[in-house]
């Protein structure tokens, strides 16, 4: 089976599985299959490596102790377990404070919990670059709030919120931190000894592990419940026999993106640009958006004017490139994304918004491609626009029967 | 992705009649920016012969918008005015070798542009009259009844589900879901007195029953989002409040909500309350801008948070739409 060819610049959506990652998973698939919990031998090797996997992890995290890394299933069940855990173990307080641009596997657990289960929910706004409101989060900080959960970085436009900070204000109210690091770990040096975040949440698959595994950081001394029950796997705190072979692909990984942090700061960084400033240069009429000044290495998404995303994703596949999307009409909504809309970008641009993220496994060949295809795609598009006309846009000649 | 036929893929890569047609003498305009596709329909008729000689299309939308836009062009050229009358937006699907069921709102664009190409040619007055014989349902989609009953009545639609996949109405804040639901179920009820409906299939108001009838027409697995659901739940789990304390519960969180729309150079002001609309005044930096319609969102779903049931936030400037 060969796979499809192309340029995939959609690794915030997921990564390649690195070779010697899976080189190193192979063998506990068939011969040291055995149990980590079992006394034999055919166990004896998997829970050695299963110990250098959480070592690596924690190493990447910059975390103090090995035992703060808890396995799970991935992002959205690491985001899930802290949150309610949080509750949890401070059933006094009522009130949890998330961001209005979260990962709905944080934002839409808050909304739950807000609507069946009483719970009064701040949702922190952004500005128009998409950064957090300081004032607001400080003003939703009390005594009364049990958990703070509040993303590293945005999946969308890659803008990095000062989660360190934030930590830091949540501990003077004695409100449990817990931060969704999902697209951060493996692309920020991150030191969280040295930071008062309390839970962080990992996923595999964004850092060229496979899918389904993933962590959660709990820090040592926090009180903590577990989500799932009835095994003594990951200290009482997950149990169910661990994805042992996914665990110790994920432990490469990690290792791997440690070897490869400065490359992401640097050459993919550096691609990055190349890419955003050219089709800034060539196509007009469009804008990055998020915080330009503080955001991932590998992402930019671009808004393209008075065009809508999905036509530009079809043909961009057509010519083997692949990137993705925060308009309505691809993910089966109706309404652009909820982050865009956070941020205020107009209709007019959010509807064509494109994220390109790229990964240490971009070429500059592959940029330098899309670089020259993009233009064309836009404009093709735009020449069936309503509100475009010969190379400018004339959204004021077009007003529909009903709008 | 969308699983798109190989013609929808072909009209949309290599669509036909695309641009401006210059002597065109009837012009149909619908959908807008904000919700995500538009089209321009440029029809040009033989006045002896009321024949459609040519037609062309400048659409702002996904790849099917843009393919069901060509495709009404090539279905329509050659047709006489009073043919083209006839043609239904399951003729445009159908010409594509069919749509993914959340898509059929295009083809239903495209048939609501022909309508208006017609009428702006033949002179009728269609536009105005849609809005007053038919109230505005959806507002954030700018779906009226008489495009719903056309929907409806096109596609013997049977669920919400299916009027929000072929209209997009209810698509957005689900304030609507009451109006639709009780407009659903009339039309049902009319047609099944026409004999066009069995009297089993027909939705029946509060009958969430009918949402497990398959869908008729469209091919594929319909995906039925919960919105329906989520919208009662909302309004059984709210607290029963006098008119009163949910002015009062309103303005609250209004004010609350005033420093916020302040620091961004704008306000916010409570003009009126009717039942599930409350009429709202924006000032400053907040007013008059596209973003406004954003800003309105999030008061909107501020309100709804507070609340706990579906409220529909209006600039007091359309009440006359309300
Ligand atoms: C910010 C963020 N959080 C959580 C997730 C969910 O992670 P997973 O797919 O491992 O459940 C993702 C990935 O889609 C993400 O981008």
């Amino acid at each position: 089976m060969s796979g499809p060819t192309g340029i995939y610049l959609d690794n915030n959506a997921t990564t390649r599985v690195d070779p010697r990652v899976v080189e190193e998973m192979l063998p506990f698939f068939s011969e040291h299959f055995g149990n980590p919990s079992s006394i034999h031998s055919f166990g004896a090797e998997v829970g050695g490596k299963m110990r250098e996997a959480r070592a690596r992890v924690a190493a990447l995290l910059g975390a103090a102790h090995d035992t703060e890394i808890v396995f799970t299933s991935g992002g959205t069940e690491s985001n899930n377990t802290a949150i309610l855990s949080a509750l949890k173990v401070a059933p006094d307080r009522r009130e949890i404070i998330t961001s209005a641009v979260e990962h709905p596997a944080v934002l839409e657990v808050c909304r739950h919990l807000a609507k069946h289960e009483g719970y009064v929910l701040h949702i922190i706004p952004v500005d128009k670059q998409g950064r957090l409101d300081i004032d607001a989060y400080k003003a939703a900080l009390s005594p009364r709030v049990a958990v703070v959960s509040i993303m590293w970085a945005n999946n969308e436009t890659g803008t990095i919120f000062p989660v360190e900070a934030l930590a830091d204000m949540a501990k003077e109210h004695g409100i449990l931190f817990h931060t969704d690091a999902v697209q951060a770990v493996g692309k920020v040096p991150l030191r969280l000894a040295e930071t008062n975040i309390d839970m962080l949440s990992l996923s595999g698959h964004k850092l060229h592990a496979p899918k389904g595994v993933g962590a959660l950081y709990v820090r040592r001394g926090i009180r903590f419940r577990p989500l799932l029950r009835g095994g003594h796997q990951e200290r009482e705190r997950r149990a169910g026999t661990e994805n042992t072979t996914a665990i110790i692909g994920l432990g490469k990984a990690a290792e791997l993106a440690l070897v490869h942090m400065d490359q992401e700061n640097t050459t993919v960084k550096a691609l990055r640009d190349k890419l955003e400033k050219a089709l800034l240069e060539t196509v007009g009429h469009c804008f990055v958006t998020g915080n330009v000044h503080d955001r991932l290495p590998n992402t930019t998404n671009i808004a393209f004017e008075y065009i809508e995303g999905e036509g530009i994703l079809l043909f961009l596949s057509r010519v083997g490139i692949a990137a993705s999307s925060g308009s309505a009409c691809t993910s089966g909504s109706l309404e652009p994304s909820h982050v865009l809309r956070a941020m205020d970008i107009p209709f007019t641009a959010a509807h064509g918004a494109i994220r390109f993220s790229l990964s240490r496994e971009t070429t500059e060949a592959e940029i330098d491609q899309v670089i020259a295809a993009v233009p064309e795609i836009i404009g093709r598009l735009r020449s069936l626009s309503p509100y475009w006309d010969n190379g400018a846009p004339r959204a004021e000649a077009f007003k529909p029967e009903y709008a | 992705m969308w699983n798109y036929t190989d013609k929808v893929k072909d009209y949309f890569f290599n669509p036909k009649n695309a641009g401006v047609l210059d002597g065109a003498n009837g012009v149909g305009e619908v959908g807008s920016i904000s919700c995500g596709d538009a089209l321009r329909l440029m029809i040009k008729v033989d006045p002896d012969t009321q024949v459609i000689t040519d037609a062309r299309f400048q659409t702002f939308g996904c790849g099917s918008a843009i393919a069901s836009s060509s495709a009404l062009t090539e279905i329509v050229i050659g047709k006489t005015i009073d043919e083209a009358r006839t043609i239904t937006n399951q003729d445009i699907a159908d010409f594509l070798g069919g749509l993914p069921p959340e898509k059929m709102h295009c083809s239903v664009m495209g048939h609501e542009a022909l309508i208006a190409a017609i009428a702006n040619f033949t002179g009728e007055e269609l536009a105005d009259d849609d809005h007053e014989e038919g109230a505005l349902i959806c507002k954030c989609f700018g779906v009226d009844e008489g495009m719903l009953d056309r929907a409806v009545r096109g596609n013997r639609l049977t669920t919400i589900e299916q009027v929000t996949a072929y209209t997009k109405a209810g698509g957005s804040c689900k304030t609507c879901f009451e109006k639709i639901e009780e407009k659903l179920a009339d039309i049902n009820a009319a047609m099944v007195a026409e004999g066009l409906l069995k009297a089993e299939e027909a939705y029946v108001y509060g009958g969430a029953a009918a949402a497990a009838a398959p869908a008729p027409a469209a091919s594929g697995l319909i995906q039925i989002s919960p919105l329906a659901e989520g919208a009662k739940k909302a309004q059984a789990a709210a607290p029963a409040m006098t008119n009163l304390q949910k002015i009062m519960v309103i303005q609250q969180a209004i004010e609350e909500l005033r420093p916020h729309l302040q620091a961004d150079g704008g306000d916010i002001e409570l003009v009126d309350v009717d039942g599930d609309s409350v009429f709202v005044k924006l000032v400053g930096a907040c007013a008059g801008c596209q973003m406004s319609a954003v800003t309105m969102q999030g008061v909107q779903q501020a309100l709804i948070d507070k609340i706990g049931r579906p409220l529909r936030v209006i600039p007091h400037e359309a009440r006359r739409f309300a």
